[in-house]
């Protein structure tokens, strides 16, 4: 009874050969973005790169009127300000994590779990608001104080807590920075957690291991990789994070020894600058310092995805 | 004896510090909350909706940006999800293993979080800088970059999840693999690709620093979108660094319109995943 209509199926692979190479095309336009991206920014950086030369990532002047510029100050910024970030972040991720998947009653696993996501959810602009009016007073009023009084003397990084308390600087958007990656290393070192097969953690309290020497003996050994990653993670976004930072850097072109001082990073000076930056120099070093933050941040984030997709498998293989 | 306490207290300690970390978290969410509802709560009234963002000093509303932000969130949505849908079509059932496919996975993670501020570099090197102006199609170009990772990733996370049988089904029935998908795959995966959806609407509906300077900002009503477009991030951030009480107010209702949307849009997308699994493990 089949009746074979041999225009029908010729119809029917034409239609498959569009739809597949409408699918392919949208895969190969991913990678096409990518490679735009590079391509572009260095065409943009090139003026100011061929002009300054190497000397453009060592120098700390910038200054648009004698049309001098040096990316030295906004690369301090940044890798202070992601440090402190990370100092912070890392440990309090770890504990969230740690208490998700360990101690917290399976009643408030879920809300616990959805309300750290949530905060992921919420945009940097809101971040760097609230970061202006509300933290930034707080610290400017209670601990910066305290840290110049007990830490301003103290030899080796006593000078990282001198001068005046402004309220925003370094210090503040490392802070601010610090609160916004925090949800997605608790995430991420949750999920990495969740991979430990039960039967190891069980042998460990067998043992008579208490919970934290399971933890540290037993369950971070196994998840060594994806912390890692999962800390790589938070640092791509610490780096590259904009708006946050941008309320509350205070945006001076210095690299100050004081961590309390105002200071500029790669993102906040490309925010606040690009569109008042006349000049072609002065642009075309705005946006080699975006190249800048490109090459710095796909080293790391490729980093990280690697790490995962390493340990992603290992998983695979074991279940 | 000694030992074992000192175990114990070890123990007991390093668990509390674990609960303080998650009580950190927690309390940081409901400050950035309380914040928001008490500075921003009182700024909503029926202006913020009807008015126009004012000029220093005067009294206005955000309706210009409102409007800005809906359309361009709106086209680059219908931009990049597309592309975004398509391409993890492509990994889900035509390249699975293929070292490209490999490839594009791996560069579409990398793309998933990096720094918006890039995206809009680029943009503005492409467009911006080609057509001479700022514009509205800059700022929803940006966006659709944005929002293709996000799209690419749940779908081809949601396209694995249908049963192989169901593929095998109508395979058997003589239906290409475009039929298959079109007709059995997609809606098989509908709610899951609608949860990317939401979760590329949320991504970029809060996006500043891409806009800066692709679209710009505009302090009257334009719904040209050659030209440059008002936004609510970018009026968020311009108004909230202002000297001006009026405009900062605005900042802040504005900051509360937008994360309650966020946070709507975010929470709907888990709960239809929610349901989704329900029905799966069913």
């Amino acid at each position: 009874m089949a009746i074979i209509d041999p225009g029908h199926a010729a119809k029917q692979l034409i239609y498959e050969r569009i739809f597949r190479s409408a699918t392919f095309i949208a895969a190969i336009f991913v990678l096409l973005i990518l490679g735009g991206v590079a391509v572009s920014l260095l065409r943009g950086a090139w003026p100011a790169l061929s002009h300054f030369g190497f000397s453009f990532v060592a120098r700390e002047i910038w200054n648009p009127v004698t049309d001098q510029f040096g990316a030295l100050a906004p690369i301090y910024g940044t890798v202070m300000t992601s440090l402190i970030a990370m100092l912070l972040a890392v440990p309090a991720g770890f504990g969230i994590a740690l208490f998700l998947t360990e101690l917290c009653p399976p009643l408030l696993k879920r809300p616990i779990g959805v309300a750290v996501e949530l905060l992921a959810a919420v945009p940097s602009i809101i971040f760097g608001i609230w970061g202006l009016f509300v933290l930034a007073p707080v610290l400017q009023r209670h601990v910066q104080p305290w840290l110049i009084r007990n830490l301003g003397d103290f030899p080796a990084i006593g000078h990282l807590f001198k001068g005046p308390p402004y309220g925003i600087g370094i210090l503040t958007a490392g802070v601010v920075l610090a609160i916004m990656v925090l949800p997605f290393i608790a995430a991420t070192m949750r999920d990495v957690f969740d991979t430990v097969p039960p039967m190891l953690k069980e042998s460990g309290y067998g043992l008579g291991a208490t919970t934290w020497e399971v933890i540290w003996n037993v369950v971070v050994p196994h998840s060594r990789v994806g912390i890692v990653g999962g800390i790589m993670l938070g640092l791509g976004r610490a780096l590259g994070e904009t708006m946050a930072v941008t309320f509350v850097i205070g945006n001076a072109h210095r690299i100050s020894s004081s961590l309390l001082a105002p200071g500029t990073t790669i993102s906040s000076a490309i925010a606040n600058e690009f569109t008042e930056a006349v000049g072609d120099l002065y642009t075309s070093s705005l946006i080699s310092l975006g190249l800048l933050l490109f090459l710095i941040t796909f080293t790391v984030i490729a980093l990280a995805q690697a790490m995962l997709r390493r340990l992603e498998r290992r998983s695979g293989a074991v279940a | 004896m000694n030992r074992r306490m000192l175990r114990k207290i070890k123990n007991s300690a390093f668990l509390s510090l674990s609960l303080v970390a998650t009580l950190t978290g927690l309390a940081c969410l409901a400050a950035i909350l309380w914040t928001l509802i008490s500075h921003g709560v009182s700024g909503l009234s029926g202006r913020i909706f009807t008015q126009m963002t004012p000029p220093p000093g005067g009294q206005g509303g955000l309706l210009n940006a409102i409007y800005g932000s809906g359309v361009m969130t709106l086209l680059g949505i219908l931009i990049g999800s597309p592309i975004g849908v398509l391409a993890g079509t492509y990994l889900a059932e035509y390249g699975r293993s293929s070292r490209l496919s490999t490839a594009i996975r791996f560069i579409n993670d990398v793309l998933l979080s990096a720094p918006s501020i890039i995206i809009g570099l680029f943009i503005y090197e492409i467009v911006v800088v080609r057509m001479g102006h700022f514009s509205a199609v800059a700022g929803a170009l940006a966006l659709a970059v944005l929002a293709i990772p996000v799209t690419l990733r749940t779908t081809e996370d949601m396209l694995n999840l249908v049963p192989i049988g169901m593929k095998d089904s109508s395979a058997a029935l003589g239906a290409y693999p475009w039929r298959t998908t079109l007709s059995v795959l997609y809606p098989a995966a509908r709610s899951g690709i609608v949860t990317g959806l939401l979760l590329a609407i949320a991504r970029i509906s809060g996006e500043t620093a891409p806009l800066l300077f692709t679209a710009l900002n505009n302090q009257f009503w334009s719904t040209n979108l050659n030209a440059p477009m008002a936004n609510l991030p970018v009026v968020i951030f311009l108004f909230a660094l202002s000297p001006y009480k009026d405009w900062q107010d605005l900042a802040w209702a504005g900051a509360l319109i937008i994360t309650v949307t966020i946070l709507l849009l975010s929470i709907s997308a888990r709960v239809l995943l929610a349901l989704l699994r329900a029905e799966r493990g069913s």
